[in-house]
C-alpha cells in the first residue's frame, strides 16, 4: 500500500509536467512571471543579498530574460537547485529555465531531453588545495581525499582523471557548495574540485583566501549555459536570443546607461537598430515586444558589464575574461548575427 | 399452519448487500478494492503517457552500462569502469552494513537504557529519561547531521598527526581518531590461520553444546554450574593454544600516515560512524521505551515469587522477567529495526554511499532514469523490510508463550 501511494505521488508529479509541456511562453505570460532555477548559493554567480533578493551573474541572465519577456526584471521566481535536483526540477516543469553553472554535455542534451541554448561562461574543472600541503600539480594528488558535488560532470571527470593518471583517491560526495566548503575548511578533505570559476568564487569567501591555491591543471571543458526542456523551441529561442542580445550589446558598445539614447535613433548601425527594435520586427518573430532587448540590457547591462560587476577582476572573485572575452578581443564569445 | 421445525431459510436478496450488516462489509470492500485498482491503473497510465510526452521510455538497460563514477566505501570490488548495477549492489551492501551495525548497537543501547530507566537510583533513572526524551523528540536527520558535523569539526584532522611534533594515536599509536573517521588495526591472516579459524568454530560448537548439557543437568539435578566462566575457558584456551602452536599466524596491520592519508588497517569513514552512531542512539531511545514497557508488563508477582524461591535479582531478571518481557518486546522491536533500516536512507545527507546514494542518487542523476531507479529502490527497501519482518516473526514464534 505504501508502494502504491508513493507511485501515485510520483506519477502525480509527472502529471504536473504535462501541463508544462509545449507553450512555455504562453504559460509564463499567463502566470506573469518566469520560474528560474539557480544554484543554492555560489558567490558571484547566484546568491541572496542582505534583503533576501537573488543576485549574481547567472541570476542577472535570468532577470534579463524576465525583463525581455514580461518587461519586468523582478517578474521572476527563483528556485535554488542542487546538482542533483536541477534536472528533475526542469523536466517536471517546476522551473522554466535553468541557469546553474550547468555544463552542456551530449547525454544531458540528448538523453536527458534538454535543449542547451548557448554558453554564458566557458569553464573547466580545477582543484583547490591548501598552500601548506606543498602540492604543485594535480598529478601529485595520489591517495588524496577529494570533496565533490554529486550529480555533476565533476565527479565523472574526476574518476576519469585519476584513472588515466593511475592514481587513487577517496571521493567525499556532497550536495551543495556550502557543505563542500565547510568540509574542506574543516580538513575533512584535502582537495576540493569543481569548475574553476566555482573554486575562485568559493575561495573568495574564505577568511584567508591566500592560504589556498588552485592547481594549474584544468582537466575538462565545462561550457556552462542555460537550458530548457526539449521540444519547446519557441521558448528555447527566446532564452537563447536574450543571451545573444547581451553579447551583441557588448560588441556594439550598448550599455545599461546608453541603451535608451542608442534606441532613440542616435545610432546609425543597422544591427543595433534591429537589436533595439527600432527597425524590423524581430521582437514579433520571437513573440515578444519590439523593445525586448532594451529591457534585457537595462537589467544589468551587456555581457561585459554583468561579468565585471559580479565576477570580474575588480571583484573579490577576480576572474579574468580569458575565453569569455569577445571573439574580437581574443576570446571565444561569439554571438550569431542579429538579422 | 405447518410447523417444519426448521428456521425459515431466507433467500438472498440483492438489497441485503446494502442493508444487511452481514453483507454490507463485503460490498464496501469490493468497492474500495475497485477504487484502489482504478486509481492505481490511472496513475500508471498517466505516468506512461507523461513519460512519453517527455520523450522518455521505461528502460532498465542502464543497469549494464558503465557507471563512470567512483564510490568511496565498497565492500566488493568496484571502480568507475564497473556497471551501474554493480554500483547499486555496492550501495545495497553499504545500506545493509550500516543497518546491521545500527540494529545491534541500538538494541544494546536500548536494553541498557530501558533497564536503567527502571533503576532505583534516582539520578540514573532521570538521566535515562532525559536521554530518551531528547532523542525521541528530535528528528533523526538532525542527529545524523549533528554527529557528522561533530566528527568533522571537533576531532583532529589527519594533518595534525603529521611530522615529529604531530599527535600520536591511541593504544600504542595503533588507533587514530580523526575527523575523516577512525583508522584501526586490521588483522592479517597468514598461512596457518585456517587452523586457528577451524579451532574457533570447534570451540564455539563445544561451548554451545556445553550450555545445553548444563541446562539439562540443572533441570535434572538442580545444580548450577558457573556456565559463563566455563564457556569462556572453552572458547578461549584452545584457540590460544592453536594460535601459538601455529606460530602466531594472525598479526595486526597498524595504520600509518603516508602522504595525504593513513594507509593500512581498517578505515571507518566519518559518514559511517556518524550515521551509525546517530541511527543507533536515536533508535535506541525508542527501544529503551519498548524494553521498559516489556519489563513493566510482567506482573510484579512473578518477581516476588522468584525472590520467594530464593533467586537472586540478576537471575530473576534473566530467568523469570526477561523471557516473559521478550514476548511483549519483540513485535514492536521488529518495527524499530525496520525504521532504522529505512532511516538509513538519510545517509545521503552526509555523503554515505548507501543504496539511495548510488542507485537513487548518482546513477539516477547521471542517467536521468528517475522512474526506473526509484522503482528498483522501492523494490529493494520493500524486500529488505519484508526479510527483516520474516526473520523477526520467526524469532517471535519461538519466544511466544507456548501452550501445552
Ligand atoms: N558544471 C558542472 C558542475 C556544476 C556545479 O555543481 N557547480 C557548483 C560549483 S561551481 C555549484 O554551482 N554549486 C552551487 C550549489 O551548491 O548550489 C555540472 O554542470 O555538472
Amino acid at each position: 500500500m505504501k508502494l502504491k501511494t508513493t507511485l501515485v505521488a510520483a506519477t502525480a508529479a509527472v502529471a504536473v509536467s504535462a501541463a508544462a509541456q509545449g507553450a512555455t511562453l504562453d504559460d509564463v505570460k499567463a502566470k506573469g512571471f518566469i520560474q528560474c532555477g539557480v544554484s543554492t548559493g555560489l558567490a558571484g554567480f547566484a546568491f541572496t543579498d542582505s534583503n533576501g533578493n537573488w543576485d549574481g551573474f547567472d541570476v542577472t541572465f535570468c532577470r534579463a530574460t524576465a525583463a525581455a519577456v514580461l518587461g519586468d526584471a523582478n517578474a521572476i521566481k527563483f528556485t535554488p537547485t542542487t546538482g542533483k535536483t536541477r534536472f528533475t526540477a526542469l523536466a517536471s516543469g517546476e522551473i522554466d529555465v535553468l541557469y546553474r553553472n550547468t555544463t552542456w554535455t551530449l547525454s544531458r542534451d540528448v538523453d536527458l531531453k534538454f535543449d542547451f541554448l548557448g554558453v554564458n561562461y566557458y569553464d573547466g574543472q580545477g582543484f583547490m588545495i591548501r598552500k601548506d600541503m606543498g602540492v604543485a600539480s594535480a598529478t601529485d594528488l595520489n591517495d588524496a581525499t577529494v570533496c565533490i558535488q554529486t550529480g555533476t560532470t565533476t565527479e565523472l571527470n574526476l574518476a576519469d582523471f585519476f584513472r588515466a593518471n593511475n592514481m587513487n583517491y577517496d571521493p567525499v560526495p556532497i550536495e551543495t557548495n556550502a557543505e563542500a566548503q565547510q568540509k574542506y575548511l574543516a580538513n575533512a578533505c584535502d582537495v576540493y574540485t569543481t569548475d574553476a570559476s566555482g573554486l575562485a568564487a568559493t575561495r573568495a569567501t574564505f577568511e584567508n583566501p591566500g592560504d589556498h591555491i588552485v592547481l594549474p591543471e584544468i582537466i575538462s571543458k565545462e561550457p556552462l549555459g542555460p537550458l530548457v526542456r526539449h521540444g519547446d523551441n519557441a521558448w528555447g529561442d527566446i532564452v537563447r536570443w536574450v543571451m545573444n542580445a547581451l553579447i551583441i550589446a557588448e560588441e556594439k558598445g550598448i550599455t545599461a546607461a546608453n541603451v535608451d539614447s542608442m534606441a532613440s535613433a542616435s545610432t546609425k548601425d543597422p544591427e543595433v537598430k534591429r537589436l533595439l527594435g527600432v527597425e524590423g520586427n524581430y521582437g514579433e518573430m520571437l513573440g515578444l515586444a519590439p523593445d525586448w532587448a532594451i529591457h534585457a540590457i537595462k537589467t544589468g547591462g551587456n555581457y561585459g558589464e554583468i561579468f565585471e560587476k559580479y565576477i570580474g577582476e575588480n571583484t573579490a572573485i577576480g576572474l579574468s575574461r580569458g575565453l569569455n572575452q569577445l571573439w574580437t578581443k581574443g576570446g571565444i564569445l561569439y554571438a550569431p548575427p542579429f538579422r | 399452519m405447518s410447523m417444519t421445525g426448521q428456521p425459515p431459510v431466507e433467500a438472498f436478496r440483492v438489497s441485503q448487500l446494502l442493508y444487511d450488516t452481514r453483507y454490507r462489509s463485503y460490498t464496501i470492500q469490493v468497492f474500495a478494492l475497485a477504487a484502489i485498482m482504478l486509481a492505481f491503473a490511472w496513475a500508471v497510465d498517466n505516468a506512461v503517457q507523461n513519460l512519453e510526452a517527455l520523450g522518455k521510455d521505461i528502460d532498465f538497460g542502464f543497469i549494464f552500462e558503465t557507471s563512470a563514477y567512483d564510490i568511496n566505501q565498497h565492500l566488493i570490488d568496484y571502480d568507475s569502469t564497473s556497471s551501474h548495477g554493480r554500483a547499486a549492489i555496492v550501495g545495497i551492501l553499504n545500506t545493509i552494513l550500516v543497518a546491521v551495525l545500527g540494529c545491534i548497537a541500538a538494541t544494546a543501547i536500548g536494553i541498557l537504557a530501558g533497564v536503567l530507566r527502571l533503576s532505583g537510583n534516582w539520578i540514573v533513572a532521570r538521566l535515562m529519561t532525559v536521554y530518551i526524551e531528547a532523542f525521541r523528540n528530535i528528528p533523526v536527520l538532525i542527529w545524523i547531521l549533528f554527529t557528522v558535523a561533530i566528527v568533522n569539526e571537533v576531532l583532529p584532522g589527519v594533518r595534525s598527526f603529521r611530522g615529529p611534533e604531530g599527535m600520536s594515536g591511541l593504544f600504542f599509536d595503533s588507533v587514530f581518531i580523526t575527523n575523516r573517521g577512525f583508522y584501526i588495526p586490521a588483522p592479517i591472516f597468514e598461512a596457518g590461520s585456517a587452523v586457528v579459524g577451524a579451532m574457533l568454530v570447534l570451540t564455539i560448537a563445544a561451548a554451545w553444546y556445553f550450555g545445553r548439557w548444563a541446562r539439562v543437568r540443572q533441570a535434572a539435578t538442580g545444580q548450577i554450574l558457573p556456565v559463563f566462566q566455563i564457556r569462556l575457558a572453552i572458547l578461549v584456551l584452545p584457540v590460544l593454544v592453536a594460535f601459538f602452536a601455529m606460530g602466531s599466524p594472525i598479526s595486526l596491520e597498524i595504520p600509518a600516515l603516508k602522504g595525504f592519508n593513513f594507509k593500512g588497517g581498517i578505515y571507518m569513514r566519518d559518514s559511517l560512524i556518524g550515521l551509525w552512531l546517530a541511527l543507533s542512539v536515536y533508535t535506541g531511545a525508542f527501544i529503551a521505551e519498548i524494553v521498559r514497557a516489556g519489563i513493566l508488563a510482567v506482573s510484579k508477582g512473578q518477581t516476588e515469587a522468584a525472590y520467594a524461591l530464593g533467586l537472586r535479582p540478576g537471575r530473576t531478571m534473566s530467568l523469570v522477567v526477561l523471557p516473559q518481557a521478550l514476548r511483549v518486546i519483540v513485535p514492536p522491536l521488529i518495527s524499530q529495526f525496520l525504521n532504522l533500516t529505512k532511516n538509513s536512507s538519510l545517509a545521503i545527507a552526509v555523503g554515505y554511499m548507501d543504496a539511495t546514494g548510488t542507485l537513487g542518487g548518482i546513477t539516477l542523476n547521471q542517467t536521468g532514469r528517475e522512474m526506473e531507479c526509484i522503482l528498483l529502490l522501492m523494490a529493494f527497501y520493500l524486500t529488505a523490510s519484508l526479510t527483516i519482518s520474516a526473520g523477526m516473526n520467526a524469532y517471535n514464534r519461538r519466544v511466544r508463550l507456548k501452550e501445552r
